[in-house]
């Protein structure tokens, strides 16, 4: 039985775009399609919606089930739904996969027009602001002139002050968990070595696996099982999986031994099964561009001197990926533009992965701020 | 009484907010802009959900992340004695703030000192905590205070000393119960 304050089933649509879209990287796509999802009622005024943007490998299917799988629950299905966090009795939310996904929205394994044949690598980099982009052109079509607020984690929280930077007009509100104004060194190394786990597998053909019938799987889940270890903390995987042996006793070999190794394959396998390569090798590179501050000669406060909305941010103790340091360096730049903000910092072992966890404190600073948002 | 102090209008940081009160009295009173700082999960929540801006932050690590004279007023309410860093503080409020308000529990009132003369360390209503719990680490007299403005170049520009709801005009630290500073940067320092 699902839980009482879930939305329940939910289905996804698609809207198609025919005006060309002009690209950060230069190039134009002639038309694309997005998939996404709404929860809750656009009120008359149209001013209740809330866009909420998915982290690198996250999609449109943020709350809710499907009724021919129920057990894909949607991924911030603890957050969004009737008297949750989000109240999709408030609130119309809505679900986007960005430009570029590979859960339904135009990306690398979509067919381009132009060749008959799936786009592969000749697919272009996206930038958060081109899906800034995207994300106006989709209000437009519901006739959305301002959202109430735009929420996201991590990346998503990135393309959330995209837009609030890009379109200051067309946001009230934005909520930035566990996002960073910008990856450190460190980042862009985790994820170079993501990349060239997928760039250097036999399988990955330049990108063209499609023609060939192969996917570089192992890449893939190396990728991932990489990303995994950083956004877990050292404590929580302690707690978690400590040495413990899976046999009880060594088998001196390379087989799966301690329960560590059997939980990163086993998450690398599901990831590699189901996720695109492309799209990651893209997501990847979203993150690693994302910096406002650039043309701003590293300002990041000239850089928030267009922002308008006002702020929710929150970061996580154990998050080192994107570490509390950096959503104050977020916050620095709001309150150097004395924007409305507020920012917490949440007390947390899961790491990264905290932002998609339940914990009370965490989800009564989204409802308050939630409930304080007038409609 | 940090009210009439305060122009309409102007920005304010709340250093050690609690749960919003005064912010959010400011705000409808006199339309002051402001933040909360505080580093309690409890009052931070309780200032969301009044609709206060409030930024998490360790008022003993300073103020880093404001910059020099962004707000007309900094207020430090009742904190002061339970700060490690105290000097540092009031250097930060001036930084950060063109005026500084701060108040405090006058450990000079005559009842703690009958308590101290008594053999006890106080205990009343503004000073509710025993000896081995108590949060104030760095209680002082207004003579205290006064003096570690002069030390630090700190302009006093007003005081008012109260017990209760009477101003105390008279040997105030004597009879002054809590008191209330206003001060901004001496000239040319």
């Amino acid at each position: 039985m699902q839980d009482s304050d879930s939305i329940g089933i939910v289905s996804a649509r698609r809207v198609h775009f025919d005006t060309p879209l002009s690209l950060k990287s230069g190039a134009v796509l002639d038309n694309y399609e997005l998939i996404y999802e709404t929860y809750g009622e656009l009120n008359p005024e149209r001013s209740n919606a809330i866009l909420v943007c998915h982290a690198l490998s996250g999609n449109h299917h943020v709350a809710g089930v499907y009724a021919d799988n129920p057990r894909n629950t949607g991924w911030w299905n603890n957050m969004i739904g009737p008297g949750k966090p989000i109240d999709t009795r408030k609130f119309f939310v809505i679900g986007v996969n960005n430009l570029g996904g590979c859960h339904g929205s135009t990306g690398p394994i979509s067919i381009n027009d132009r060749t008959g044949k799936r786009y592969g690598p000749d697919f272009p980099l996206v930038t958060t602001a081109d899906w800034a982009k995207t994300y106006v052109r989709f209000a437009d079509q519901f006739g959305i002139d301002c959202f109430a607020a735009i929420i996201g984690g991590s990346l998503g929280g990135m393309s959330a002050m995209q837009l609030a930077l890009d379109a200051p007009e067309r946001v009230r509100h934005v909520a930035v968990i566990a996002a960073s104004a910008r990856l450190t060194a460190q980042n862009i190394a985790f994820n170079d070595v993501a990349r060239q786990a997928i760039l250097t597998d036999p399988d990955f053909h330049g990108g063209d696996y499609y023609s060939r019938g192969t996917h570089p799987r192992r890449g893939l889940r190396l990728a991932r099982m990489l990303g995994h270890i950083t956004y877990l903390s050292d404590d929580s995987m302690a707690t978690k999986f400590g040495r413990e042996l899976r046999n009880g006793s060594l088998a001196f070999n390379y087989d799966v031994e301690f329960q560590i190794e059997s939980y990163l394959h086993y998450q690398g396998d599901k990831f590699a099964d189901l996720f695109d390569a492309n799209t990651y090798l893209l997501m990847t590179k979203a993150l690693d561009y994302f910096d406002p501050a650039q043309d701003y000669d590293g300002n990041l406060s000239a850089a928030f001197a267009r922002a308008q909305a006002d702020f929710l941010v929150l970061s996580f103790t154990s998050d080192w990926r994107f570490s509390p340091e950096r959503s104050r360096e977020i916050v620095k730049a709001l309150l150097d533009n004395k924007l409305n903000v507020s920012y917490a910092e949440i007390p947390s072992t899961y790491g990264h992965d905290s932002f998609l966890m339940q914990d009370d404190y965490y989800h009564q600073l989204v409802r308050a701020y939630m409930d304080n948002i007038s409609i | 009484m940090i009210a009439t102090w305060i122009k309409p209008g102007s920005s304010i940081l709340d250093l050690g907010c609690g749960d919003g009160t005064l912010l959010h009295y400011l705000g409808n009173k006199l339309n002051v802009r402001g933040y909360g700082v505080e580093i309690s999960a409890h009052n931070i929540q309780a200032c969301m959900q009044k609709g206060i801006n409030v930024i998490h932050n360790d008022l003993e690590s300073g103020l880093s992340g404001f910059e020099d004279a962004s707000f007309d007023y900094v207020i430090l309410s009742q904190t002061l004695q339970a700060m490690k860093n105290t000097e540092n503080i009031i250097q930060e409020i001036l930084r950060v703030g063109k005026e500084g308000i701060v108040s405090f529990p006058n450990f000079g009132y005559w009842k703690n000192r009958l308590q101290v003369m008594a053999g006890h360390m106080p205990v009343s209503s503004n000073l509710p905590y025993q000896w081995y719990d108590t949060p104030n680490i760095h209680l002082c007299t207004l003579h205290d205070f006064e003096q570690l403005c002069q030390q630090h170049k700190v302009n006093i520009l007003e005081r008012q000393v109260m017990n209760h709801d009477n101003k105390v005009t008279f040997l105030p630290n004597l009879f002054g119960v809590l008191a209330f500073y206003r001060f901004g940067r001496a000239p040319h320092s």
